[in-house]
């Protein structure tokens, strides 16, 4: 589904972001992508669906190559749904605007069929009660599953987190996992930046550990928990496990 | 000198102080603030848009008109305009332009580049990550543009706007080099006419003042709303 080869990237010529990244999600595939700050995961989920640019290698999407200047950036970024660590929900809208604004301008359906879709997805996060609230009057947790209902209801083939949960206080960290696991158990091809070694237990069928903009580990979930080959992912894993 | 004060004159003027000047006022000053705003934003956007020649040149155009005196822009226009009209027509003689429609572009023009230095801290006081998620979404930079971040910039910088268009209210009487009629205008006019400038000059500044005042008050209620709301 996500094919990421041989991906540098530098944000000036003396600093190089990502070197030579290369790995895959297959469909229906949860991969978690770990590692220490200013590692570059955010970097790298944001190269996927090309809201940052890269210099070399190549990454493709269901067969779309999203470095090619001829795909239609729009298109293909309507079929990847994104959470971000800060929600980002549009605070000028109400939370059903919110989730129809894409539905009606992009995919072009009717207002009718975008509310009907919104109010489903806003029942399944359970905040169907808060469809005509603004988002500063909702709490945090309750934002990031805005959030991901508003991604749900462009009907994404994979879905994109970028620390989803590291915003949010401690009790609402469950609220947006419970979201996300369930998901996962649906079949939903995830890419999942996050510290979350729990729900990465629970769900993730490979981890990626990276350092300094590269990927140092990518192994099945349970050879990285059982015994990850790299010191760095050691140290790591001792450190945030440990708290 | 308040001894002979005639207030009879300003009763018997206000029919055509307020029908003819500040229907005229009013008029100038909303539309210019419609065009300079709808102009300001598009200035604010190419000086924003990452395409260096297309900023430059919307910078050299606000820098220009900001470091010119009002009133010689408008004199200026009035007088030139019918000739540049004739050089881009190819017309034999010059093109004439009311001096209604010379003066609205001139306030445009110049309103422009003040409102779009207004919008364009409004589009950066937006937060990166919104057109980020607009754009995640499949929307377009236009359509990003149109429901995410203008509403927003527009919303955060009404009160400015509304004071800068304040200053515009005051400023169309400036209008005055071309002999139009506004409210000012109108007053002069009647003041010469009956030799009651006092009277005609202290009720005309007792207007806009009036005026300004309540919409500033209205700007700060305006801000007080706002920051709840946020
Ligand atoms: N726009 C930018 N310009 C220059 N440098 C940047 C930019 N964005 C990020 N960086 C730098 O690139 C590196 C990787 O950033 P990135 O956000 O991908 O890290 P991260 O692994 O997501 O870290 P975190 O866990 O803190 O979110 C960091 O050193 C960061 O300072
Ligand atoms: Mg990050």
């Amino acid at each position: 589904m996500i094919e990421i080869s041989h991906v540098n990237k530098w944000y000036s010529p003396t600093f190089q972001v990502l070197t030579d990244c290369t790995t895959s999600v297959t469909k229906g595939e949860v991969v978690v992508v770990c590692g220490p700050s200013g590692s570059g995961k955010s970097t790298l989920i944001k190269c996927v669906n090309a809201l940052e640019p890269f210099q070399s290698g190549d990454i493709s999407v269901d067969g779309t190559k999203v470095n090619d200047p001829k795909t239609n950036l729009p298109k293909l970024r309507s079929r990847v749904g994104m959470v971000f660590q800060h929600f980002e929900l549009f605070p000028h809208l109400k939370i059903i605007d919110n989730l129809c604004l894409a539905q009606q301008k992009v995919l072009g359906r009717s207002s009718d069929q975008a509310v009907a879709k919104g109010m489903q997805l806003l029942e399944r996060v359970g905040l169907k009660e808060q469809a005509q609230k603004f988002p500063a009057q909702l709490s945090g947790g309750q934002q990031q599953r805005v959030a991901i209902a508003r991604a749900l209801a462009m009907d994404p083939i994979v879905m994109l987190f970028d620390e989803p949960t590291s915003a949010l206080d401690p009790e609402m960290v469950s609220e947006v996992l419970d979201v996300m696991v369930d998901l996962a158990h649906e079949g939903m091809t995830m890419m999942v930046v996050t510290h979350e070694m729990g729900f990465a237990r629970k769900v993730a069928n490979r981890v990626i550990f990276m350092d300094r903009g590269e990927i140092v580990e990518d192994a099945p979930k349970e050879d990285f928990f059982g015994q990850p080959r790299s010191d760095r992912a050691q140290k790591f894993l001792s450190k945030i496990l440990s708290h | 000198m308040f001894s002979n004060f005639d207030f009879g004159v300003i009763i018997r003027a206000l029919p055509y102080l307020f029908y003819e000047g500040m229907t005229f006022t009013l008029l100038l000053t909303g539309l210019a603030a419609l065009g300079g705003l709808v102009f300001g934003t598009a200035i604010a956007l190419m000086r924003l848009s990452g395409y260096k020649i297309l900023g430059r040149i919307a910078g050299v155009y606000v820098d220009f008109m900001r470091s010119l005196p009002l009133v010689l822009v408008i004199f200026w226009f009035y007088f030139l305009v019918p000739y540049i009209g004739q050089w881009v027509t190819g017309a034999s003689r010059p093109i004439s332009v009311g001096a209604f429609a010379s003066s609205l572009i001139t306030f445009i023009m110049f309103e422009a580049a003040y409102f779009s230095e207004i919008m364009r801290a409004g589009i950066q006081s937006i937060s990166r990550g919104q057109p980020a998620a607009a754009n995640a979404l499949g929307l377009t930079y236009a359509q990003t543009m149109r429901y995410v971040v203008l509403p927003q910039a527009f919303r955060n910088m009404l009160p400015v706007l509304i004071t800068q268009t304040i200053v515009l209210f005051q400023d169309t009487s400036l209008v005055y080099v071309l002999s139009i009629t506004d409210f000012l205008g109108a007053a002069s006019k009647v003041a010469q006419r009956d030799g009651r400038l006092v009277e005609m000059y202290l009720f005309a500044a007792i207007v806009y003042f009036t005026i300004s005042c309540i919409a500033s008050f209205g700007v700060r209620r305006l801000q007080a709303r706002i920051a709840i709301i946020r």
